[in-house]
C-alpha cells in the first residue's frame, strides 16, 4: 500500500443553479480497502460519485489519484485512471453473449472480422478474475440480476480499473446472492483495489466495509469505523436517532374476515399448486431466492399475468384470470419490484401519477376529474409525506422512497384494502423505509391486508405477522413471526438449491 | 420556499421559461418576420387565407398522428388513408348514389375504420405500429386505386362545401380550427386523452395502474384514421374531385409537423398547440420559398434541414435542463 490514497475527494462542492447538492465533501479510497459511502437518499451520494466517474465536474474542491490532482472533464478520463463504477442499472445489452459484452468496444478482430476465439478466451479470462462460471455464450438477459452485476464487474476489472465504485449493488440481491458478492469483495481487497461501496443494509456495513463516510443533505457527517453500531449510523444519516427499524405493530382481530384466498395456483414453470388465505389486518411476508417464483406469484394474483389453473379469491369472490382492471375493482394494489419500469410514469407528474388507478372510475362521462383528483392527491401526498417541490413535478425527479410513496398513494386514493407488495423498500432509505413500514402499519389497522414478497430477510422477518417460504416454485413451509428467525428461513429457502449449482 | 412566494411566481410570466418551452413558436415569429422584411407579397390577406388552407390538410393530418405519437406509436398510413376515405366518400356519391352528406360520413367512417384496424393490429396482433401502419400504406393507396381506377372521382356537395367559403373565411380554416379544439379537448380533458400520456410514457406501469392499454391504443390509431379522412376530404373538397394519388407523402409531413411541435417520438410527450405551430412552419416555410421563388427541388432541402434542426435544438435543450 502507498503513502497516498488511491482517490482522494478534497474539499469539493457542487451546485446546479441556486441548490447546493455538495458541500465541502472530503471522501478517501484506500488501495485494499472498501470505504462505505452512506447517506439517506438526496444526500448527495449519487452527485459525488458522479463527480469520481467524470460526469459531473465539482465546482470547488479537488479530485486526487495517487496524491496527485487530477481533472476528470468526462468518463473516458476516469476510465483512463481505473475508476469503474457498477451502477444500478446496469450497462449490459442484454440480447448480446456475456463474452460480447465483457469485450464491448474491444472486440479482438482478425482480418477486420471478429475473432470469436479470441472474443471467448479474453471473456473467460476477464470473469475468471472474479471466479465467475459461467457459459461466456449465455446471452446476458437470461443471467439473473446477481450475475450480470458479477459480468460487470468482471467487465471494469478487465479494463484494469484499480477503484471500483459499486453503486448499492445488494438492494436486488438476495442474501444468498449476496455472501457471493461479498466473497467477490473480499477477494478484490486482497488484490489491492479500492472500493467506494454504497448501500441502504445497514447489517452489510460491519461485514463489508472498513471505514464509513457518512453524508446528509449535501454535507459531510462524519467518518467512523465500519464496525459502527447501526443504530449509532442510522442517528449520523438520518440526524436523529430512530428506535425501531421495524416498527410492525400487529393488527390481526379477533374472527374471521379472511379478505383473500389463493387456491392451488399454478403457472407452469413459473410456481405450482401454491395455497394461501390473508385475514384481515394481516401482514403475510413472501420469502425465497430470486426465481423461486415470488414476483410471478404476485403478479398472477394481481392479474397483471395469466396462470394456467387454480383461483384467486377476493372476499369469497373469484377473480378472472389476468385482469388487473378487475382485482383493482376488487380491492387489490399491487406495488410492482420495479418502479421506474412497471410502477410509475417518470415524465409524468406526481399528480398523474397518483390518479391512473382511478382516472376512468372518478370521471363522469368520460371527461377527467381534474379538480378531484387534484385536492385527492394533494392530500395524499400530504398524508404520506412525499417531499417535492410541486405536485405538478415529474415524478421521476423525486428521491427512491418518494416515489415508492407515489406509488403506494395511488392505491390509497383507489382505497384498496389487499395490498400486494413486491420489494416495497428496495433502493429506499432508512427514513423512507420506517415511514412506509409504517404506513403498512395504518393500512392493517384500518382492516386491510397485505403480502409481502422481499428479499431483505429483516424486513420480512421484522414486519410480517405470518411467513410463507418458496422455493423453486413451491411452498416450502410456513412460520410464524414468532417462529421465524433468518436461519430457519433461509435453510428452508435454499434447501437443495446450492447441490444444484 | 413559503407557499406565498410560490404562489407569486407563478403568477409572475416568467418569459424565459416560455420562450425555452415554445421554441417553435419562437422560430414561427421570426420566420415570419423574416419574410415580412424580405418581401411585400408575405403579409397580404390573399396569402394570409393562402397559408391557412394549405396548413388545414397537415394540421389536421397532424393533430390524428399526435395522439399516436403521444401514445407512443408512429402511424405512416395517414396519407393513404386521408386518400381512401375521398375516394370511398366520391364512390358512395356516384357510383353507390347515396346522399351527399351521407357520403361525407361514408368517407369519414371508412378513415375511422382503416385506424381502427391499425390499432387492432398493433394492440392485439402484437405488430410493432411501424409496421402495422406501413402494411395500412399500402393497402389504403391499393385500394384507392383500385376503386377508382386510376381516375379522379368527383365529389358530392357536402364534401365540395367543406373545400369552399364561409362569408369571407375559408371552410377549412374553421374546420381546422374546430379540428384543434376537439383534438385538444380530446387529449387534455378526457380519460382517454390522459391516458394516452400514461400508455406512451410507459405501457407496463399503465397497465398494471388499471388503465386498458389494449382499448386505448385502438381508439388512438382510430382517431388519426379519423383526422385523416377529414383532411382528406378538406383536400377533395377544395378540388371537387377526389385524386387516386392525393396526400403522397403527406404522413411525412405530419410526423415533422408533430415533432417540430415538441413531440417526443418516444411517448408521452407532446400537445396539439405545438403540432399547429409544427404544421406552420412547414407550411410557411414552403410558402416563403415559393414567394422567394426558390425552386420546390431546393424547398425539399430546406425543409429536411428545418426537421433536423429543430428536433436538434430540442434534444440539446432537454439534455441541458435535465442535467
Amino acid at each position: 500500500m502507498s503513502d497516498h490514497p488511491l482517490l482522494t475527494l478534497n474539499q469539493v462542492s457542487k451546485s446546479f443553479g441556486p441548490v447546493n447538492v455538495i458541500r465541502k465533501v472530503s471522501v478517501n479510497v484506500h488501495a485494499g480497502a472498501v470505504q462505505v459511502l452512506l447517506g439517506e437518499n438526496g444526500a448527495g451520494k449519487s452527485t459525488l460519485i458522479k463527480m469520481m466517474a467524470g460526469v459531473y465536474q465539482p465546482d470547488g474542491g479537488e479530485i486526487l489519484i495517487d496524491g496527485k490532482a487530477v481533472s476528470l472533464p468526462n468518463t473516458r478520463a476516469a476510465e483512463e485512471h481505473g475508476i469503474a463504477t457498477i451502477h444500478q442499472e446496469l450497462n449490459l445489452v442484454n440480447s448480446m453473449s456475456v463474452a460480447e459484452n465483457v469485450m464491448l468496444g474491444r472486440t479482438p478482430k482478425k482480418f477486420g472480422m471478429v475473432d470469436r476465439k479470441a472474443l471467448r478466451r479474453q471473456a473467460r479470462a476477464a470473469l475468471d478474475l472474479i471466479g465467475l462460471d459461467v457459459d461466456v455464450e449465455t446471452p446476458v438477459g437470461e443471467l439473473g440480476i446477481a450475475r450480470q452485476q458479477l459480468v460487470e464487474i468482471a467487465k471494469a476489472l478487465s479494463i484494469n480499473a484499480r477503484i471500483l465504485i459499486l453503486d448499492e449493488p445488494t438492494a436486488a440481491l438476495t442474501r444468498h446472492e449476496t455472501e457471493s458478492l461479498f466473497k467477490v469483495v473480499a477477494d478484490l481487497r486482497r488484490k489491492g483495489v479500492g472500493m467506494l461501496f454504497i448501500s441502504h443494509h445497514l447489517d452489510e456495513i460491519a461485514e463489508i466495509g472498513d471505514s464509513v463516510t457518512v453524508l446528509r443533505d449535501g454535507e459531510f457527517v462524519a467518518e467512523v469505523p465500519a464496525s459502527t453500531s447501526e443504530d449509532e449510523l442510522v442517528r449520523l444519516m438520518v440526524g436523529r436517532s430512530i428506535d425501531d427499524q421495524f416498527p410492525r405493530r400487529s393488527a390481526e382481530s379477533e374472527g374471521p374476515a379472511e379478505i383473500l384466498a389463493v387456491e392451488h395456483l399454478t403457472s407452469k414453470g413459473k410456481f405450482e399448486d401454491i395455497s394461501f388465505t390473508l385475514r384481515a389486518g394481516e401482514v403475510l411476508g413472501i420469502s425465497g431466492l430470486v426465481g423461486a417464483g415470488r414476483t410471478e406469484l404476485i403478479r398472477a394474483i394481481a392479474g397483471a399475468d395469466r396462470y394456467d389453473s387454480g383461483s384467486v379469491k377476493v372476499r369469497g369472490k373469484a377473480l378472472p384470470k389476468g385482469s388487473v382492471q378487475a382485482a383493482i375493482r376488487a380491492g387489490l394494489g399491487h406495488v410492482p419490484e420495479d418502479r421506474k419500469g412497471q410502477g410509475l410514469v417518470l415524465d409524468a407528474s406526481v399528480n398523474e401519477n397518483l390518479g391512473y388507478a382511478t382516472l376512468a372510475s372518478s370521471a363522469r362521462l368520460g371527461l377527467a376529474d381534474f379538480s378531484g383528483q387534484r385536492s385527492r392527491a394533494e392530500a395524499v401526498a400530504n398524508t404520506l409525506r412525499i417531499r417535492m417541490h410541486s405536485i405538478d413535478q415529474p415524478v421521476g425527479s423525486l428521491s427512491g422512497g418518494n416515489q415508492q410513496k407515489a406509488v403506494f398513494g395511488r392505491w390509497i386514493i383507489a382505497a384498496s384494502t389487499v395490498l400486494l407488495l413486491d420489494e416495497p423498500t428496495r433502493g429506499v432509505d432508512v427514513g423512507a423505509k420506517v415511514e412506509i413500514y409504517e404506513l403498512m402499519n395504518a393500512i392493517t389497522e384500518a382492516g386491510g391486508a397485505i403480502v409481502m414478497v422481499s428479499s431483505e430477510l429483516p424486513e420480512v422477518l421484522g414486519m410480517s405477522d405470518r411467513i410463507l417460504v418458496l422455493r423453486d416454485g413451491r411452498l416450502a413451509g410456513e412460520f410464524s413471526s414468532a417462529d421465524a428467525t433468518q436461519d430457519k428461513v433461509m435453510t428452508l429457502a435454499a434447501r437443495d438449491v446450492n447441490e444444484e449449482h | 420556499m413559503s407557499a406565498a412566494t410560490l404562489q407569486a411566481k407563478r403568477r409572475s410570466f416568467d418569459v424565459k421559461k416560455f420562450l425555452a418551452n415554445n421554441g417553435a413558436l419562437v422560430g414561427l415569429v421570426v420566420l415570419c418576420i423574416a419574410l415580412f422584411i424580405a418581401t411585400p407579397d408575405f403579409l397580404t390577406g390573399r396569402n394570409l387565407l393562402n397559408i391557412g388552407i394549405q396548413v388545414s390538410t397537415v394540421a389536421v393530418l397532424a393533430f390524428g398522428m399526435t395522439f399516436v405519437i403521444v401514445a407512443g406509436g408512429i402511424d405512416l398510413s395517414v396519407g393513404s388513408v386521408a386518400a381512401l376515405s375521398a375516394m370511398v366518400s366520391g364512390w358512395f356519391f356516384v357510383s353507390a348514389g347515396l346522399p351527399g352528406w351521407l357520403a361525407l360520413l361514408g368517407g369519414l367512417a371508412a378513415g375511422l375504420l382503416a385506424g381502427v384496424i391499425n390499432g387492432l393490429a398493433s394492440a392485439y396482433g402484437k405488430l410493432p405500429s411501424f409496421i402495422a401502419t406501413l402494411a395500412m400504406l399500402s393497402i389504403a393507396r391499393g385500394l384507392t386505386l383500385v376503386i377508382s381506377d386510376g381516375r379522379p372521382i368527383k365529389t358530392s356537395p357536402e364534401v365540395s362545401f367543406l373545400g369552399g367559403n364561409l362569408g369571407p373565411v375559408p371552410m377549412p380554416i374553421v374546420i381546422l380550427l374546430i379540428a384543434a379544439l376537439v383534438a385538444s379537448f380530446l387529449l387534455n380533458r378526457t380519460v382517454v386523452g390522459r391516458s394516452m400520456y400514461a400508455v406512451g410514457g410507459n405501457a407496463e406501469a399503465a397497465r398494471l395502474s388499471g388503465l386498458p392499454v389494449k382499448r386505448i391504443i385502438v381508439i388512438v390509431f382510430g382517431l388519426a384514421g379519423l383526422f385523416a379522412a377529414l383532411a382528406g376530404l378538406l383536400l377533395a373538397g377544395r378540388l371537387d374531385s377526389a385524386q387516386p394519388q392525393a396526400a403522397t407523402g403527406y404522413e411525412l409531413d405530419a410526423i415533422a409537423a408533430v415533432v417540430i411541435g415538441g413531440a417526443s417520438l418516444a411517448g408521452g410527450l407532446g400537445r396539439i398547440s405545438g403540432t399547429f405551430v409544427g404544421a406552420l412552419v412547414l407550411v410557411v416555410i414552403r410558402n416563403g420559398l415559393n414567394l422567394l421563388n426558390v425552386t420546390s427541388f431546393w424547398q425539399q432541402v430546406v425543409i429536411g434541414v428545418v426537421i433536423a434542426l429543430a428536433v436538434g435544438i430540442d434534444v440539446l435543450r432537454r439534455k441541458t435542463r435535465s442535467s
